[in-house]
């Protein structure tokens, strides 16, 4: 069966069978920061934004997104460089499996709240597992780039009374 | 994994009923637990174009249609706001964000998982299931009976004068339940208590107002009079999450912890 859909912005016709998961067609199509961890819809490796929300890839249909939107890491190279730099930084990751599918909620999270707090980190990335690590350095790696973008977006507004003083 | 050979997208709910009537075919809600099966299925009728996917508050009920998922519970403000958090709380420890945002309320009420904390929490409530030819039918009958080959349409909560308090046991995060707890009082001093993960299918035992009275009259521990009175009468066993002796101690102690929360 033909389905249509939006892949990173792209829209693209793709041959599927039935019964083929979107994990499958999104790697057939190249994109192959979308991997497959333990195929029982736990540990959130398959993790893609269907609409603009994180789903586990490895447990929709494909068929079933046709004439919508799905978005891999690799249509979010810039964002996904920005925030990677400070999990890099804590060097939280050992083999790097989970890190795709920790990036993509991660940054779901930051859409949805753009400052969380230490407990809805964790509650948010509770289904992004990670086996080499415990966790810490990834904490510690958003808990920086929430301090870096709050520093950022204080730069950016102007001191008291200086937009009076430019009038 | 199962292997479907054709997929509907089926255009109205007679059509679901009709190819649901063959036994290979099935309804997929989310797919979670169905992906994980090895049989082979027939067609995969999906619901997904019936706009079943909201929740409608209305003066007296909620109206949640079978395709509304578990990540739409959790952010629902009228429902949080009615259950002071307890639908937030019953879900929010089921796997992740991207497993909640594909999980349908459908599903976790059709299948009548003994691990379904949505069936806790929503026997707790006034609740009722509308099924295509079934008609309107009081959840606890489904979870009971349930409905063969019908189509689960939507679920009704009625809202009272109740309020509500969810609990769970799990032995690690996003594990399933050990035990799940959800505790209902209602404006005459009744209780309505939902025990799950039993590991069976999730129960409703119900305290009479009359029982609280009479305690109330003794200058009794009602929470611990409860407590006691439910770790007499549940039912449990034992698998590998946790002993028969253990889940009863342990519904023992999530209801009093209840009790002494809603009094």
């Amino acid at each position: 069966m033909q389905i249509t859909f939006v892949l990173n912005g792209r829209k693209v016709s793709e041959e599927i069978e039935p019964d083929m998961l979107l994990i499958d067609l999104v790697r057939r199509m190249g994109c192959y920061s979308v991997k497959r961890g333990c195929e029982t819809s736990n540990c959130g490796l398959c993790t893609v934004f269907l609409d603009e929300k994180p789903v586990l890839s490895c447990s929709v249909l494909a068929v079933r997104v046709d004439g919508r939107t799905v978005t891999t890491l690799e249509g979010l190279q810039e964002e996904a460089e920005e925030f990677g730099a400070f999990i890099a930084d804590q060097g939280a990751e050992q083999c790097g499996f989970c890190n795709p599918g920790f990036i993509m909620n991660a940054l779901a999270l930051f859409r949805e709240n753009e400052f969380p707090s230490e407990e809805e980190i964790k509650e948010y990335l509770a289904g992004n597992l990670c086996r080499c690590s415990g966790y810490e350095g990834q904490l510690r790696g958003i808990l920086a780039f929430l301090d870096w973008k709050k520093n950022k977006q204080q730069e950016k507004k102007p001191v008291q009374g200086e937009e009076k003083r430019k009038k | 994994m199962m292997t479907i050979r054709e997929y509907r997208r089926v255009e109205s709910l007679e059509e679901a009923w009709e190819l649901n009537q063959k036994k290979p075919n099935r309804v997929i809600g989310g797919m979670l637990w169905l992906k994980m099966g090895h049989g082979r299925v027939g067609t995969a009728i999906d619901l997904s174009g019936l706009g079943l996917n909201q929740i409608e508050e209305k003066e007296d009920r909620f109206e949640i249609g079978a395709m509304v998922t578990l990540r739409d519970l959790e952010l629902h403000a009228g429902l949080e706001a009615y259950t002071d958090g307890a639908v937030r709380e019953s879900v929010r420890h089921i796997v992740g964000v991207q497993f909640r945002n594909l999980a349908t309320v459908g599903g976790s009420i059709f299948g009548r998982f003994g691990f379904s904390d949505v069936l806790t929490m929503f026997l707790a409530m006034k609740t009722e299931v509308e099924l295509y030819k079934g008609g309107i039918v009081p959840l606890e009958t489904f979870a009971r009976e349930g409905a063969g080959r019908d189509i689960l349409v939507k679920v009704i909560v009625h809202k009272e004068n109740a309020d509500l308090c969810y609990q769970s046991v799990r032995n690690t995060k996003t594990d399933f339940p050990v035990l799940t707890c959800a505790t209902a009082r209602e404006e005459d001093g009744s209780y309505r208590i939902a025990i799950g993960a039993r590991p069976a299918r999730a129960v409703l035992m119900s305290v009479s107002a009359q029982f609280v009275e009479e305690l109330q009259k003794q200058n009794a521990d009602l929470a611990q009079a409860i407590s006691e009175k439910v770790r007499a009468e549940i039912v449990t066993d034992s698998n590998l999450r946790g002993s028969a002796q253990y889940r009863r101690h342990l519904a023992g102690v999530l209801v009093r912890r209840a009790v002494e929360r809603l009094e």
